[in-house]
């Protein structure tokens, strides 16, 4: 029988923390109880420790204290705060990117020869796109100079030739109105020390100027994602649909297992690489080979390249190792939390960090280098045969849960397939299914898991009314890895989840494709970093149409959302026009100001806003107003007539 | 069942103010942080923290048996309600603050030119007024004087040791 619970959605879920309960292992539910009441000066983002004169809170309700003690004012606090989340998210993702571009140009110079460029044409695509020489030129001279502008968009650049990673891959309407509203970014590095200086103490105190620099650095998560989208498809693959399966039942009692954790491919793609050939040493062991899952992000990387399993995602990464089958943790960064170090002592894991920015006490740190990848992921292997040695014969609890996946549609896998139904023009029969109304809209569901959600609730509730409804979803990250265990990427799951329209536009493009069935429900676009992929798609749409990215009917969602990152990818989603549901609060709720600039005021410079609640019933209702609300200015027929 | 007050335990106090929010909060409709700011209401706090050098100390009604705010209202409109609690009733507050001045504590304060105090209109389905369950070092405590001085002499005695 399947269990349920409060906390997750997910019985998988549900079952390791009952046994964590009766092992007396802290979870981050547990934790969370532990934190109640959380601030409420902190949760409206009316807190401010940017001085040491402080820390200063303003009265929420427009009681005393009204001001800081410099003078700052709610709103200007508020937007100061949020600039600063929006710079981590973006120093995040771009330096996923950053290592990347580095592993590139170490690559074609030869100096890491476990790499080489794998996918030529969009190594030449890229270089085209960013107006790098490529006719005669050597994939190595080509790869270099991708590389090498790649690491300069991370400087402050000429105002009439700024980040590239932006001003290419959008739309030319759109980067002509960042040009002209001051919202194109400089340089990615740049406009991340920017938001720092201007947030410093006596700086910035106007909220609108704030608000307009946090979402320009915004952009610069976008480019780092579209980046790391980039430059790893085109060191490792560009992912093309793949089968594979979901949830901790993918760990194996008699295998070694190893689960590759984080965000970076280029750790997780040589433990991929070498796993195949450490069996003999696995069947030494005693195991019958290396089963290596995913948690996280790099998970869904591995996933959508190589078909591993994803064992877990977000909230629950504790909880695989709860299982008491994983042997090992590998770990480069983001998303990790520090709490596995104490789980992985009570249950026998070996935690493995291997990145200079992310060491966690208890963990075992192998430094990771790109010139010995190889013979570095052999060793940490050999860290998990080790620890399955001592755990053989050992009972352990693997729940039986997994759910098929069909994964890895990056947006050159979407539109290959719908080029089987119209080679010459591949974007039509989506446009003529959007026009006729068989796909209402398309939403992408992205970001995390909160622990002050039911793990995967919002989620598989907005999914779930948004597919009736004939809404294409696709989703990355953790989003992509909640849907999934829920069965939204099972073909199968079409007829019961799906409206008629969109069950016979997948049918048609499933059956084209030779697939003899459907796409799944929710189209996997992988991880965090290629929510950029569902640009890649939606910018030749509005090209294809004549229309800029605002006038999609394209929303978009984190309705679980935790990091920073997360607050950063939902911003540029804004600045590039799209309607932005957030279903946790935004700790922006202390300024009425800001509050209004970021779910309306922002219109008129971006096109793009927010839509925030916390309740994914109204949330899916929300959306589905916002996409009848474009489909009505593109003058398409609006399912129970038009509302304007 | 003897009557529980809101003990104060000064030592953990760390001045984070929750308590005045969390006492706002529960006097508006929507009974949530963020409901009540997204719905734009303008609840008044029944509870004051003031810091005097490293003391942190929050102010709170302390419902007295005798109370002097009652003693003094001229219209009764502070009066002592069914269940022991001192509430005013605002309708026949004139706002000339008498209650104020006779209140050794401070703790009446002022809301559209009438009183404003706690009122314990704040309590949760345990039972818990909302300052205390937004005290995260419990500072705030709610016990029956026996149960908060029981604690007290434990405490007491363990010093000894």
């Amino acid at each position: 029988m399947a269990k349920s619970c409060k906390v997750s959605l997910d019985p998988a879920v549900c079952e390791m923390v009952e046994k964590a309960g009766r092992l007396e292992v802290e979870t981050v539910w547990d934790r969370y109880q532990a934190m109640l009441p959380q601030c409420g000066f902190g949760e409206t983002g009316l807190c401010c420790r940017h001085c040491l004169q402080g820390p200063c809170r303003i009265d929420p309700f427009g009681g005393e204290p009204k001001a800081g003690i410099c003078g700052a004012t709610a709103d200007v606090i508020v937007a100061r705060g949020l600039d600063r989340a929006i710079a981590a998210g973006g120093a995040s993702h771009s330096g996923h990117a950053k290592h990347i571009a580095h592993t590139l140009k170490k690559a074609v110079r030869g100096k890491a020869p476990d790499y080489a460029i794998k996918d030529k044409a969009k190594l030449r695509k890229v270089a085209e796109r960013l107006g790098i020489p490529t006719k005669g030129r050597s994939e190595a001279e080509i790869g270099l100079a991708v590389a090498e502008a790649a690491l300069a968009d991370f400087n402050e650049k000429a105002t009439e030739a700024p980040v590239t990673w932006v001003a290419t891959t959008v739309t030319e309407k759109r980067s002509k109105l960042l040009m002209e509203r001051g919202l194109m970014p400089k340089g990615i590095d740049y406009e991340i020390a920017d938001i720092m200086h201007r947030t410093h103490y006596g700086c910035d105190a106007d909220p609108i100027n704030l608000l307009q620099a946090g979402i320009r650095c915004s952009l610069t998560d976008f480019a780092g994602c579209h980046m790391g989208t980039d430059l790893s498809d085109i060191l490792f693959g560009t992912p093309q649909p793949v089968v594979s399966e979901a949830n901790l039942g993918v760990l194996k009692a008699d295998m070694v297992n190893v689960a590759v954790h984080g965000h970076n491919p280029v750790l997780s793609e040589i433990i991929v690489a070498v796993a195949e050939e450490m069996k003999p040493e696995a069947k030494a062991a005693g195991a019958g080979g290396v089963n290596v899952v995913g948690i996280c992000c790099t998970g869904n990387e591995v996933l959508m390249r190589h078909g591993i399993p994803s064992c877990t995602h977000s909230l629950s990464q504790e909880m695989a190792l709860i299982t008491g089958a994983l042997d090992a943790v590998v770990m480069d960064y983001q998303c990790i939390m520090p709490s596995l170090a104490t789980v992985a002592e009570c249950m026998g894991t070996r935690l493995i960090t291997t990145m200079e920015t992310m060491k966690i006490p208890g963990a075992i740190h192998i430094p990771f280098a790109e010139e010995r990848a190889k013979e570095i992921a052999r060793e940490i292997i050999r860290h998990a045969i080790e620890a399955f040695t001592r755990r053989r014969g050992k009972p352990v609890d693997i729940p039986q849960n997994r759910s098929k996946v069909v994964a890895g549609f990056s947006a050159e896998a979407i539109i290959n397939a719908l080029s089987k139904l119209n080679a010459d023009d591949p974007l039509k029969p989506l446009l003529d299914n959007i026009v006729a109304g068989n796909i209402r809209g398309v939403c992408l569901f992205c970001g995390c898991n909160n622990v002050k959600v039911p793990q995967d609730r919002n989620f598989v509730t907005m999914a779930r009314r948004l597919l009736k409804e004939n809404v294409l979803v696709l989703a990355s990250g953790c989003g992509a890895g909640a849907l999934m265990r829920h069965g939204f990427m099972d073909p199968a799951s079409v007829d019961e989840m799906c409206g008629e329209g969109l069950k016979a536009v997948l049918t048609a493009i499933g059956e084209a494709n030779g697939l003899g069935g459907p796409l799944p429900p929710v189209l996997h676009v992988g991880s965090c970093v290629d929510t950029s992929r569902a640009v890649a798609l939606a910018v030749p749409l509005a090209n294809r149409l004549g229309v800029d990215t605002d006038q999609l009917p394209v929303v978009a969602s984190a309705p679980e959302a935790t990091a920073e990152k997360a607050v950063a990818i939902g911003t540029w989603a804004v600045t590039l026009g799209i309607p932005t549901h957030v279903g946790v609060m935004l700790p922006v709720v202390g300024s009425r100001y800001v509050t209004q600039v970021l779910t309306d005021k922002v219109r008129d410079l971006t096109g793009g806003y927010f839509i925030v609640e916390p309740d994914p019933e109204p949330a899916g209702q929300k959306l589905l107003a916002a996409i009848d609300e474009r489909r009505a200015g593109l003058g398409l027929n609006v399912p129970g007539g038009a509302r304007r | 069942m003897k009557r529980k007050e809101i003990f104060v335990r000064y030592e953990r106090c760390t001045g984070c103010r929750s308590c005045e929010l969390a006492c706002a909060v529960s006097h508006t409709a929507a009974r949530n942080l963020f409901g009540a700011l997204l719905g734009g209401e303008r609840p008044q706090k029944r509870l004051y923290v003031d810091q005097v050098g490293r003391v942190k100390a929050p102010a709170v009604c302390r419902q007295c048996e005798e109370p002097p705010c009652v003693a003094v209202c001229i219209t009764g409109a502070m009066h002592r309600r069914e269940d022991g609690v001192n509430v005013v009733a605002l309708p026949r507050c004139i706002g000339c603050w008498m209650c104020a001045m006779a209140c050794p504590f401070g703790a009446v304060g002022r809301g559209e030119g009438k009183a404003v105090k706690c009122d314990r209109e704040c309590l949760d389905e345990e039972g818990v007024p909302a300052c205390v369950r937004a005290c995260p070092t419990g500072a705030l405590v709610f016990q029956t004087v026996e149960e908060f001085e029981a604690e007290r002499r434990l405490a007491a005695a363990v010093s000894l040791r």
